[in-house]
């Protein structure tokens, strides 16, 4: 085994670093918090434009451990990142599934960090079972007639597009029947309501109501929808967002620092912990993107890999926020936050870590079953 | 060199040969034949002939030099099996004793983790029940001590061959100063974090094929969702516990050792092979303790038995384990090395 990233690894870490750096500040930040939207156009342009974005698109050929340097880099500078990490997913799976008109209008503009493209896939009555959607296409002459809703389709208020999984034939078996779209959201018919949360970001329901669009915004093939958002989960799974307990510690630390709780042996033990638990998910994560990179499946990685980065960043938020006592329950911005209230963001933000891209349950499910050999449950 | 998770063919030639090795020699019936004294003298001449003993020796000194890539794919294999043989104790005394007669393995050399007490006395040694020599601190200076071995433990949780033995009775060599253990311990860390990895992995593997087998309610006890998300959640600790072992020991056969190596806690950065070390050791200590557990609770009754292996790997987990020290202890010194110690912190 070799833990060296190579030069060329770590001159693109610098480049990445650099393009951070200039664009994030305080303020941004405190944008994309007061706003709830993960999302910083400046940021996404110059990533764009220094073309890290065509670097770091998951897919075949590809070199995963762009993608894992990017989205770590933003974790540890904290910043507004959310949009540009899902265009890369769909910029892949469009470069690995799309037509070339569809590259050349849609992926070419979410690698230049110009337009933004947000997930539809679950819905009020389909979230871990995907394949209970009802979202229904039908042809109507030469055109799709879309009617239906989705649930936590987050991004969609600056979202160009929409990456649209709908049912359209529901004989067809659990896995049969699904078509994707990739669909301009000024498209009439469709609609956003926006959801508000407890970690402030933003997310929302969009609707469809006689969206009419034509067969050039199928991606993959009509019916093998399945195959196309199947590609998606392997891309996104356990290489991005499993970076959270780096920053987590390194704030706890610096907070440590100026209120002599550094000197605590109880908390030295668990800050100690947590730089263990980072280390852990840090090899397993460069697992999963070298598995990818070297071309063998890594989707059970990905999930190994997830679980145990979210469920350590929820335990490790929580025993920050106690740790730092009344401090640790003041929110950014307040004066006299405990890190700056990045604690109290934490212990919000690492919530939805579990579900989103799959919950802890699903991904536990997947490695029993694919990866222990263990019977289906269900 | 680049990111690389895979062996190399050299460790993974090494590891199809301990593997083959202990699972032939090595059997649950040799383990158990061996306790409650935890060593096989037959084992180990068997290691003898294939000069197991003197791998981690210079090779001036007659021995192999292997890296400590290499034997940490040896130490899993062993942990895989709880090979009954302080293989790993003795690999460790020999990088400060490379005697030919410890390099050769005709004796058996210890190392004593915690420095003698007021009386001499080295406390609990692993593999001192049945060393010929012990390395180990005394009065401020490293030394080794050639003394009969007692060949009889007490009787202990690992089945461990555990010894008191004396750091001043006996033919006392002065090895160098006391400072000098440090990087052994580092080294021991290293080797029992892969032998408890194969112990983790093991008991997994146990408890995966006992669920698939145990049927009730008319079906495999393995279909039922609680049981099957227990054992999910073990992959990544053992996982976890096999990258970190061969990051530190990436570490040292790099020479990012005494300052060499980053720690750079804000970008989570660490190369520094010491607290790799740290890390490696607790973070594997849990895997096996969390492994065994489970894998022990999902055989029923039955793994409560004597009569079922999977307690002789619950036992050794936290048997190999604690005998380093107070896992508390270790993640306060892993703090230390990581951000200074807390002493000097205190005051501010
Ligand atoms: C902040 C946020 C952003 C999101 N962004 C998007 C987005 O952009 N686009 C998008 O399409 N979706 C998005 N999602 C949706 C996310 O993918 C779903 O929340 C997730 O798939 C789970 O679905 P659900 O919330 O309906 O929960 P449910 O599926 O109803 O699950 C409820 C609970 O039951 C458990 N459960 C369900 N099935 C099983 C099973 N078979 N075995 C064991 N336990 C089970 C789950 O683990 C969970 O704990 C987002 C979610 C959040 C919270």
């Amino acid at each position: 085994m070799d833990f060296r990233l190579t030069d060329r690894h770590e001159a693109l870490r610098t480049e990445i670093r650099a393009c951070i750096d200039a664009h994030i500040d305080e303020e941004v930040i405190a944008r994309a918090h007061h706003t709830g939207t993960n999302h910083c156009v400046e940021l996404a342009k110059a990533l764009g434009d220094a073309g890290l974005l065509a670097q770091a698109m998951p897919g075949e050929g590809q070199d995963p451990m762009a993608m894992w340097m990017l989205s770590s880099e933003a974790e540890k500078a904290g910043a507004p990142f959310d949009s540009v990490g899902m265009a890369l997913v769909i910029a892949g799976v469009l470069n690995a599934a799309g037509t070339k008109a569809q590259n050349q209008r849609v992926t070419a503009a979410l690698l230049a960090g110009e337009e933004f493209v947000c997930f539809g896939l679950t819905e009020p009555d389909g979230g871990s079972d995907l394949p209970a959607i009802s979202t229904r296409a039908v042809l109507d002459g030469d055109e799709w007639v879309i009617n239906g809703s989705k649930m936590w389709t987050t991004m969609a208020q600056v979202s160009d597009w929409v990456f649209l999984l709908t049912r359209t034939d529901a004989d067809a078996g659990r896995y049969g029947g699904f078509t994707v779209f990739i669909i301009p959201m000024d498209t009439p018919g469709i609609s956003v309501d926006p959801i508000h949360t407890m970690s402030t970001e933003r997310s929302n329901v969009t609707f469809y109501d006689d969206v009419r669009v034509g067969d050039e915004w199928v991606v993959g093939e009509a019916n093998e929808g399945w195959r196309v958002v199947s590609i998606m989960f392997g891309f996104e799974r356990g290489i991005a967002n499993t970076g959270a307990l780096t920053p987590l510690l390194s704030r706890f630390h610096q907070w440590a620092g100026h209120t002599g709780v550094i000197a605590d042996l109880v908390h030295r033990e668990h800050m100690a912990q947590v730089a263990i638990d980072a280390q852990v998910a840090e090899l397993l994560t460069q697992r999963t993107a070298w598995t990818a990179a070297i071309g063998e499946p890594s989707g059970t990685q990905g999930s190994i890999a997830k679980v145990f980065a979210t469920e350590a960043y929820q335990r490790h938020a929580r025993w920050a926020q106690a740790a730092a006592g009344p401090e640790g329950l003041l929110s950014l911005g307040e004066p006299g936050a405990a890190a700056d209230g990045w604690i109290d963001h934490d212990v919000r933000h690492c919530v939805p870590q579990t579900f989103q891209g799959g919950t802890t349950e699903i991904n536990r499910n997947n490695i029993a079953e694919r990866h222990l050999g263990l019977p289906r449950s269900r | 060199m680049a990111l690389d998770f895979s062996l190399s063919a050299d460790q993974e030639a090494i590891a199809n040969t301990f593997g083959a090795f202990f699972a032939r020699e090595s059997p649950v019936d040799v383990v158990r034949e061996a306790e409650p004294l935890g060593h096989s003298p037959e084992l180990w001449a068997k290691l003898r002939s294939l000069e197991a003993p003197g791998m981690a020796a210079p090779d001036q000194a007659g021995g192999a030099g292997a890296s400590l890539g290499t034997l940490v794919v040896v130490a899993e294999a062993l942990g895989e099996a709880i090979a009954p043989v302080p293989l790993i104790e003795h690999w460790v005394a020999s990088r400060a004793c490379p005697a030919p007669e410890i390099v050769s393995g005709e004796q058996v050399a210890a190392i004593a983790l915690r420095p003698a007490n007021v009386d001499g006395t080295w406390r609990l040694v692993p593999g001192g029940a049945v060393a010929d020599v012990v390395v180990g601190v005394d009065r401020g200076e490293l030394v080794a001590v050639h003394s009969p071995p007692p060949m009889a433990a007490p009787s202990n949780h690992g089945s461990a061959p555990l010894a008191d033995r004396s750091a001043r009775e006996g033919e006392r060599v002065v090895l160098g100063e006391a400072s000098e253990l440090d990087p052994l311990l580092d080294l021991w860390r290293v080797l029992t974090a892969a032998a408890l990895v194969g112990i983790a992995e093991r008991a997994m593997c146990m408890g995966v094929d006992y669920v698939l087998e145990r049927h009730q309610f008319g079906r495999p006890i393995g279909s039922f969702q609680a049981i099957q998300h227990g054992l999910a959640d073990l992959p990544a600790l053992v996982d976890g516990g096999r990258f970190l072992a061969h990051k530190a020991a990436w570490a040292f056969d790099e020479r990012l050792v005494d300052g060499a190596g980053v720690i750079d806690m804000g970008e989570g950065n660490v190369t520094e092979f010491a607290p790799l070390a740290a890390m490696a050791m607790l973070h594997a200590a849990d895997a096996a303790a969390v492994s065994t557990d489970r894998s022990l609770h999902y055989h029923g009754g039955y793994g409560f038995s004597l009569e079922y292996d999977i307690q002789l790997y619950f036992r050794r987990a936290r048997g190999w384990a604690n005998i380093g020290g107070d896992p508390s202890g270790e993640r306060r010194r892993l703090a230390d090395l990581l951000w200074g110690p807390a002493e000097a912190l205190a005051g501010r």
